[in-house]
């Protein structure tokens, strides 16, 4: 059942549950950080409304930089302006930044100690038509590479919002993982979050299973374990991984300990995403079986972002079946 | 604008021939490091640090103090020398470079060492960074701000599209607060940079980003000082200064030739050069000697 301490969506399991693109929380986020800190500044690469930054560039024109089609100087202006104390965000879609420019992220920003926040939407293949060049489904592999770098990955508009928030004020790099679709609504006002924390969204009473999921994918993970409970009395954690680092080290191993097959979840590549992050971690701490839900080595293509995700193994139907393959490992 | 009298230009001469003895002996010492670039760059170094820049070497940190940002780090031999000589970090020190542990890295880390503006290495994005000082400083202190932002850069960088897109930048933002200075001294590791790519007509494209474009002999005072106030005084855009230098400036042997870009004296033996036992003490006697003819005209 759904954990009753974080005070998630009531309606979450109703077919009229609310959905917003998670990009927006972002944008709402952004307007409240440059609210409450005059040295959040924002910079774009010519995609100021699609990415959500165009709420803070109407509040505050004069801390707005647009940049253009050039996500190098995107990163390396932002290094600079960090350097003078500001606080930059800044934003385009994942597959170009930290895509195209992740040597300048490595080198100015992290390397260089620059808090800037970096945040990359349309990631995953849910971006759809526009197809594989614009899927950005490596993303979390080489942000979580890199020093100092925190990756957040937010399950619904909600959290991106508290992320983007909680993001201008902790002083290091940060990646932010943005989906472009509409997502279902799991947090309320009221659910907890802090940067480095794993939450526990839903533990049934004989866990058996923990599956560990970040971004979009959340909603289907808990679709996945309610009907499992219900319909199969097969007993389940959900973890809501939405810091992929640092690692809630603490929280997953809890969670694992009690159930100990795992199942990992998440819109990216599996070498090198999440799950290898979770696994690199259970290795050396707690060895447990793992199923690893996500993209298998392939490029994505056009369609809709339901048709990808069943095309690529991301459903309802292939969590089910990891987690049924994992227990019987 | 005041002239630089002529007592002030012979302290900076001696100043920077100090500094390239300094670079010599650090690189010597070291056994790697680039040598051709810093020899070149030492007159402006010295420039910035002992006349044109408005810094604090007893407070580095000083809120506010002038930017200078090396965009290519592994000339940074020049910029810890010059740094030492202004009362950075001790003279000493300068033997450490490349070392395990030392505060001198190969390449500029402002984890290291705190006092730099930056850390440096990978080619072409120092630009865009002081761009984005300039703009910050905008940001806080308006279009009259007083403080001057540098970047240091070399011709060989303008082979990466970063650079272009951070000059781009600054001239659609009319960066009055922004000096880059270009090394030109046509070297770079493959060999001269109009084999490599041609970065000719260097100065028209500066000029089609909107920037105010000036070029100066590199190794001379007069032209340093009145390019940088004349930079200064230009309030419609951002200002690129074209320094033609001879790489290792300095060290006849090594002069204007691209095999001394990566490489100290005294590892290996060079067509047509002094053999390598000999390598470092024909540079150093001959800075020596420069600097003992500096002193003797300036007594006299």
């Amino acid at each position: 059942m759904l954990n009753s301490n974080l005070k998630l969506n009531q309606r979450l399991f109703s077919d009229s549950v609310e959905q917003i693109p998670i990009r927006k929380g972002f944008g709402e986020g952004l307007l409240a950080a440059g609210e409450m800190d005059k040295n959040v500044v924002g910079l774009c690469a010519d995609l100021t409304e699609s990415t959500q930054m165009h709420l803070f560039k109407n509040k505050f024109p004069e801390r707005f930089v647009e940049i253009g089609v050039a996500e190098q100087n995107l990163a390396t202006v932002a290094s600079g302006m960090a350097a003078m104390g500001k606080i930059p965000f800044i934003t385009s879609y994942a597959m170009f930044s930290p895509g195209r420019n992740w040597e300048q992220i490595r080198t100015t920003i992290c390397y260089n100690n620059r808090p800037v926040k970096i945040a990359g939407s349309h990631a995953g293949i849910s971006v759809g038509p526009d197809g594989g060049t614009h899927q950005a489904i490596e993303d979390i592999a080489i942000m979580r590479t890199l020093p100092r770098m925190v990756v957040i990955s937010p399950c619904d508009a909600i959290e991106a919002r508290k992320a983007t928030v909680a993001a201008a004020q902790n002083g290091t790099p940060v990646y932010i993982r943005l989906a472009r679709e509409k997502t279902p609504v799991i947090t309320t006002e009221e659910t907890p979050f802090e940067i480095g924390k794993a939450q526990i969204f839903f533990e049934s009473k004989n866990p058996e299973t923990t599956i560990i999921v970040t971004g979009a994918l959340v909603y289907k993970a808990l679709l996945v374990a309610k009907k499992l409970e219900e319909e199969e009395g097969i007993g389940l954690i959900v973890v809501n991984l939405s810091t992929i680092k640092p690692l809630d080290k603490e929280t997953i191993l809890s969670a694992v300990k009690r159930a100990p097959k795992v199942v990992t979840v998440e819109e990216h590549q599996v070498f090198g995403g999440m799950g290898s992050a979770v696994a690199e971690m259970l290795a050396e701490n707690f060895p447990a079986p793992q199923e690893f839900v996500g993209v298998k080595d392939k490029f994505g293509q056009s369609g809709t972002p339901d048709e990808l995700l069943e095309h690529y193994g991301l459903g309802v139907a292939h969590i089910k079946e990891a987690v049924k393959k994992v227990l019987s490992r | 604008m005041s002239d630089l009298e002529e007592i002030k230009i012979k302290e900076l001469e001696l100043k920077a021939n100090e500094i390239r003895q300094s670079i010599i002996e650090m690189l010597i010492e070291a056994k790697s490091g680039h040598t051709a670039g810093p020899l070149g760059m030492a007159d402006i170094f010295t420039y910035l640090f002992f006349e044109g820049m408005v810094h604090d070497p007893q407070n580095p940190s000083w809120e506010g103090r002038d930017r200078v940002v090396l965009s290519n780090g592994h000339i940074c031999p020049v910029l810890y020398a010059t740094m030492a000589h202004a009362g950075y970090l001790p003279v000493d020190e300068l033997k450490t470079l490349r070392k395990f542990g030392s505060r001198l890295q190969g390449h500029p880390h402002r984890e290291y060492l705190p006092s730099l503006e930056t850390s440096s290495g990978p080619l072409g994005s120092g630009l865009s960074q002081a761009v984005g000082m300039a703009i910050a400083d905008i940001i806080d202190s308006g279009i009259d701000t007083r403080r001057t932002i540098y970047c240091l850069m070399s011709d060989g960088e303008l082979d990466a599209g970063n650079s272009w897109e951070g000059a781009m930048l600054a001239g659609k933002l009319n960066l009055r607060n922004l000096i880059a200075i270009v090394d030109r001294n046509n070297i770079q590791i493959d060999g001269f940079t109009e084999d490599i790519m041609p970065l000719e007509p260097l100065a028209d494209k500066w000029r089609a980003w909107n920037w105010h474009v000036i070029e100066i002999d590199g190794h001379s005072f007069e032209d340093i000082h009145s390019a940088v106030n004349q930079a200064k005084a230009v309030f419609e855009s951002p200002t690129v200064i074209i320094a033609h230098t001879i790489p290792g400036k300095g060290v006849g042997y090594m002069e204007r030739d691209f095999r001394w870009h990566g490489t100290p004296p005294g590892i290996q033996d060079i067509d047509g050069e002094p053999k390598k036992e000999e390598q470092s003490k024909i540079a150093l006697d001959e800075l020596r000697s420069l600097g003992r003819k500096i002193s003797g005209y300036h007594n006299d």
